[in-house]
């Protein structure tokens, strides 16, 4: 799988794109920019000029895709970037692994765990322990699953390695 | 790999891959309406919410689905059209899909053999020579993990449970293993699709269907049951008389108020 081209070196109205974008945060998790969240994908500017913006959904049915576009708009119009293409790209599929690690250390102070796709990667967001039990594979939303941290006895979310 | 490289293979025409595509599409835009019924009714939080999560999941890749089939279709008909505009006739889900959630091991015994029929389906797809449905097939199949492993585990909890799951979980796969014929059975179009190169060999998929339940059957101690006449095909729009009603409840709004929006 190719990573995210997210921070690729691009000219300077693609940069100001991606300052505008970071501004633009989750509508479930308020914390977390939907850069750091991993759901834009790239900034380009197209062989007509204009620019384009491509966002993934992290699951196929995800209710808050719609919403991120929305703000996406509003903040690239807002700033003036009026004449911007939003893209979908499904490929390749959104997975936990591409949020960043400043939007993982901003998950982990918000109360929900990253799950990256080694194995015991799961720590609980209150007290780090790594001794923790599945609730269930699913969370308050489609990315989400629910554990139990046994040391300190408190339930957490846990963005799920998809 | 480069095209000289592949053999050469007959072309699909545009009629086929739009009612290909609407098999897909319609199988888990059904089945999405099926498991939405059933929120705020699941037997603990957990399920409830598992339950939400794998509608939400399927209604997801529904709405991709039916929006490449009205692509294909090129007559200007988008996913809302095709969800809600059609009759049962022009519909083409699997009958499993629509029928009804009944109990608890009703629900867990259709989902999984859908599951699993979904899972390896969209496992194959991801390589398919249509480049936007292997790019939905590749997205859905991690979500179709998911879904298998908590129909399948639900399977062999009730199965291998008290005498009153395994009872209740072996009547519900008497009752509905008779609609698995027709995800396994190819017919011409199926067939047509794999020779194109845009659907899976038909026999892979029943194998490799095949292996993944009947693992899952062994473990929750149930039987598998023999297999009976089946005159549905859901798949070529002869529905059961259970699909009439649900569409009745889903269509109901934007047919009463056509343009409706909010």
């Amino acid at each position: 799988m190719s990573e995210p081209v997210q921070g690729a070196v691009g000219t300077s109205r693609e940069q100001r794109v991606w300052q505008t974008l970071e501004s633009v945060m989750d509508p479930e998790i308020p914390v977390l920019s939907v850069v750091e969240l991993g759901v834009v994908r790239q900034v380009r500017t197209g062989a007509d000029g204009r620019l384009r913006v491509g966002i993934t959904p992290t699951y196929s049915g995800c209710p808050a895709t719609e919403v991120i576009a929305r703000s996406i708009r509003t903040a690239l119009d807002q700033d003036g970037f009026t004449d911007v293409a939003l893209e979908t790209m499904l490929w390749p599929p959104w997975s936990s692994e591409w949020v960043s690690e400043t939007g993982r250390r901003k998950l982990e102070a918000f109360g929900i765990a990253v799950e990256r796709r080694a194995p015991g990667s799961i720590a609980c967001p209150r007290c780090a322990s790594v001794r923790i039990e599945r609730i269930s594979e699913f969370g308050s939303t489609p990315c989400k699953a629910h554990y139990r941290c046994l040391e300190c006895l408190e339930p957490f979310d846990t963005f799920k390695c998809l | 790999m480069s095209p000289a490289a592949e053999p050469a293979r007959a072309t699909a025409s545009a009629e086929d891959r739009f009612e290909y595509v609407l098999r897909l599409g319609d199988t888990s835009l059904i089945a999405a309406q099926r498991l939405g019924a059933l929120l705020g009714h699941g037997p603990a939080l957990e399920e409830d919410l598992a339950i939400g999560n794998i509608a939400l999941d399927l209604l997801g890749q529904a709405r991709l689905l039916l929006a490449l089939a009205g692509r294909i279709e090129g007559r200007g008909r988008d996913e809302d059209a095709l969800a809600f505009l059609r009759d049962a006739g022009q519909f083409r889900n699997m009958a499993l899909a629509e029928q009804p959630d009944g109990d608890f091991a009703e629900t867990i015994v259709r989902q999984c053999l859908l599951d699993a029929w979904q899972l390896e389906t969209y496992e194959s797809l991801a390589g398919s020579r249509d480049r936007e449905l292997a790019d939905i097939a590749e997205k859905a199949v991690k979500e179709c993990r998911y879904h298998w492993r908590f129909s399948a585990g639900w399977l062999v909890r009730l199965g291998d449970g008290t005498t009153e799951s395994h009872t209740r979980v072996r009547a519900a796969l008497e009752k509905l293993w008779r609609f698995t014929d027709e995800l396994l059975s190819a017919d011409a179009l199926d067939a047509r699709m794999a020779v194109s190169g845009i659907g899976p060999a038909p026999a892979l998929i029943r194998e490799r269907w095949e292996t993944r339940v009947s693992a899952a059957l062994a473990e929750a101690k149930l039987e598998r049951p023999a297999q009976r006449h089946y005159p549905w095909h859901g798949k070529r729009g002869v529905h059961t008389e259970h699909l009439g009603h649900l569409l009745a409840e889903m269509q109901f709004l934007p047919r009463a108020y056509p343009g409706v929006s909010w």
